[in-house]
């Protein structure tokens, strides 16, 4: 197939970002959040969906890997785990 | 054929309830059948899900009759059946499928919208979860209509070819004018052309069906029907 290739995104809840699950073969906008709808939301997992082309994400080197990441591995300080969440904050 | 057939005593809301219901399992058994067999995989969940929609409202409208659903579906023959001709025609290529859904399903979408409002609790019930269904099985099916009639010179001929084919069989549809009204519009933004209408095929209410039907039962019909009883 050389019909473009989109990523889909769903949204299950209110409160939730949206997810990245997966990609879809569409012709255009209309039908990719179509086959979005139909591939991947068959058991009541979205409230709402976002399809993007494939060709506009702009993604990290994986040889910059070690640059990018490694730093934070050594700065536990930055995990909100020291914080008791309140029950009533919901989704964080 | 190891079972005896049923038939049942036709009151006007049981005639009515099995049209309605017939004309959702039959159309939905032809979408079935592309399964494993569709263009794309989307596609074949697409249809695939549109085929489990119209099950799904074939079931809650047999039950609706207080009648034992598996037998109405397996064990009627092709004489007590009331489903529209349109629905029981072969699939033919993916032009002949997406210009059947769209005119069929713009006719149930128009009756389950008008239905919601029904005096009758179970056709209400049935009709609001219906709409929903129809919605977008009608937009599914026009939004495709419209790429393959304006799409390549080969889509295009595919398509008209295939609604010249299905108009004679669309004189059985409930609420024709509206439906017409319905469905003009989305032909000619798909460029093509909306035949005359000219003598109509009929029957399949009163049970006169094409040839296809029976060999779409012999199919469908034929586990319980070997296998009286049977569970997985």
């Amino acid at each position: 197939m050389n019909t473009p290739l989109w990523e889909v995104f769903v949204r299950a809840r209110n409160g939730l970002a949206h997810k990245h699950v997966g990609s879809v073969h569409a012709a255009d906008a209309t039908m990719a959040v179509q086959a979005a709808r139909d591939v991947y939301t068959r058991r009541g997992e979205g409230l709402s969906l976002w399809v993007v082309p494939s060709n506009e994400i702009v993604a990290s080197d994986p040889a910059d890997k070690d640059m990018l990441f490694e730093p934070t591995g050594s700065k536990i300080y930055r995990h909100p785990t020291f914080y008791a969440v309140p029950e009533e904050v919901g989704h964080m | 054929m190891a079972t005896t057939s049923i038939s049942v005593d036709e009151t006007p809301r049981l005639r009515n309830l099995l049209m309605l219901a017939d004309d959702a399992l039959i159309l939905g058994h032809r979408l079935s059948e592309w399964t494993g067999h569709a263009p794309t995989l989307e596609e074949e969940l697409a249809l695939t899900n549109i085929a489990l929609d119209l099950i799904g409202q074939a079931r809650a409208l047999y039950q609706a009759t207080g009648l034992d659903e598996d037998a109405l579906a397996y064990l009627r023959d092709p004489n007590r059946f009331r489903n529209t001709l349109i629905a029981e025609l072969p699939n033919g290529d993916f032009a002949f499928t997406i210009v059947r859904l769209f005119l069929v399903s713009t006719a149930s979408d128009l009756y389950w919208r008008a239905t919601v409002a029904s005096d009758d609790p179970d056709l209400a019930a049935i009709a609001a979860k219906a709409e929903k269904e129809t919605a977008y099985h009608v937009r599914h099916a026009a939004d495709w209509l419209v790429r393959l009639g304006d799409g390549t010179d080969e889509s295009h001929r595919r398509a008209q070819t295939a609604l010249n084919a299905l108009w004679p069989f669309t004189g059985e549809l409930a609420g024709r004018p509206a439906w017409l009204r319905a469905v003009a519009p989305v032909l000619a933004r798909a460029t093509l052309t909306q035949p005359a209408d000219g003598w109509m095929q009929s029957g399949g209410r009163d049970g006169r069906h094409t040839e296809h039907l029976g060999h779409l039962l012999a199919e469908m019909q034929i586990l319980p029907r070997t296998y009286p009883g049977a569970t997985w």
